[in-house]
């Protein structure tokens, strides 16, 4: 017997099964399986390459740079939103796995979604900072202590891979909901000293699509893989939006 | 040539039905908001319970009467149950409503305050159980 295939077929394998739509052929999304061969140190991510390399260049997903920064890989692994690029197949092995686009979000193709809905949501809220009051360069930079950064810091680390939006019954119930990303990255801007754009931020917020179209289900502060604990951030801004309602009534002037 | 594009775009939406039961915590939530309709109802009977009260003794006596009913203590034995759980995920979820508590520059920790809120409830409770029992004395 030839040595090649005997070697080879001592290679353990893994099961991956894909939620695949080619919008140019199928109706509708269907599952095909591949076997991969298995290494304890391979990512999910590995493993769909391993695939387009090897086995169907057709198969299309997302991703960059392998090491959970960019949040390009996100999709539903095990039904659970995860990285694939940080999911490893020992965590399953040697069950099969099963890999489907991120959920809540229209399917473009395979693995891939459609974003520009969240994009556009994300423009919205101004994430950046507006600043509060403009600066020549000869008067240097905006100082700010440690406290200050403090203030905003966990709600800064989001890198928008949308795994709570996936996790997001809400918003999977209605796609009008700007959801606990966006939610969450506009207070990072709102608590942050140098930043004059608030107003403008509270009043998308003050919403039934802001944050009072939360209820508090909790799971993106689950799936989160960069602990910015969304839920937290949406849940404080109902608070702020409570208190800026009351407010106005009491200070004459206040514009939200 | 073909008249196939490769960039044909049709994005497929899938349907939500039946999401809650995707995951264990889902179903966890929809208990926790289930839950507290129960509590509504209880709210409903204790309410009864008032306004029969205010229609003199033997109204009351006789609400007091209905409650005895087997179905009614069966009834409170579930209730009993329900408001446990109402209130450990009541505080389970706390952490996340509430704004960071910062004590000496840490951040209180989801633990903490789950632990906190459920000894402040544990300590209502008793407080409320020592008030009716001095005023039954």
């Amino acid at each position: 017997m030839d040595k090649r295939v005997e070697s080879e077929n001592l290679v353990e394998t893994i099961e991956i099964e894909v939620l695949r739509y080619r919008p140019e052929q199928d109706i509708g999304p269907i599952t095909q399986r591949f076997s991969v061969p298995y290494s304890n140190t391979m990512s999910v991510l590995e493993a769909l390459q391993q695939i387009k390399d090897e086995q169907d260049p057709t198969l299309s997903f997302r991703w960059s740079c392998r090491m959970a920064i960019c949040g390009s890989c996100g999709m539903m692994i095990n039904g659970v939103p995860k990285l694939a690029c940080r999911t490893f197949l020992h965590e399953y092995y040697p069950a099969r796995i099963s890999v489907a686009p991120l959920k809540h979000f229209p399917i473009e193709r395979d693995l891939v979604i459609a974003a520009a809905q969240y994009i556009r949501k994300l423009e919205s809220i101004k994430p950046y900072i507006v600043p509060r009051e403009p600066r020549s360069l000869e008067q240097g930079e905006y100082l700010q202590s440690p406290a200050q950064v403090e203030r905003y810091k966990q709600f800064s680390t989001c890198i928008n891979c949308m795994l709570c939006y996936a996790a997001c019954p809400q918003f999977g119930l209605d796609s009008k909901f700007l959801g606990p990303g966006v939610l969450s990255l506009a207070p990072r801007y709102n608590a942050d000293s140098r930043d004059g754009a608030r107003d403008e931020r509270m009043a998308m917020m003050h919403t039934d699509e802001g944050v009072w179209g939360c209820t508090a289900v909790g799971y993106c502060s689950e799936v989160c893989p960069k602990d910015v604990d969304p839920a937290n951030a949406v849940n404080q801004n109902k608070m702020t939006s409570a208190l800026d309602y009351f407010l106005r009534f009491v200070m004459p002037g206040r514009t939200t | 040539m073909s008249e196939q594009r490769m960039s044909a775009q049709r994005p497929y939406i899938r349907s939500t039905d039946g999401w809650w039961r995707d995951n264990p915590y889902y179903v966890r939530y929809m208990l926790r908001e289930f839950s507290s309709l129960l509590v509504y109802a209880y709210g409903l009977v204790l309410l009864v319970g008032l306004v029969r009260l205010s229609q003199g003794e033997a109204a009351y006596d006789q609400w007091l009467e209905a409650l005895r009913n087997p179905w009614a203590l069966a009834f409170h034995g579930v209730m009993l149950l329900v408001l446990l759980y109402h209130t450990w995920s009541w505080f389970e979820i706390m952490p996340k409503t509430l704004p960071a508590i910062r004590l000496g520059g840490k951040r209180l920790s989801d633990g903490a305050i789950n632990v906190i809120g459920l000894a402040a409830a544990l300590v209502c409770c008793a407080a409320l159980y020592g008030v009716a029992l001095w005023l039954a004395r």
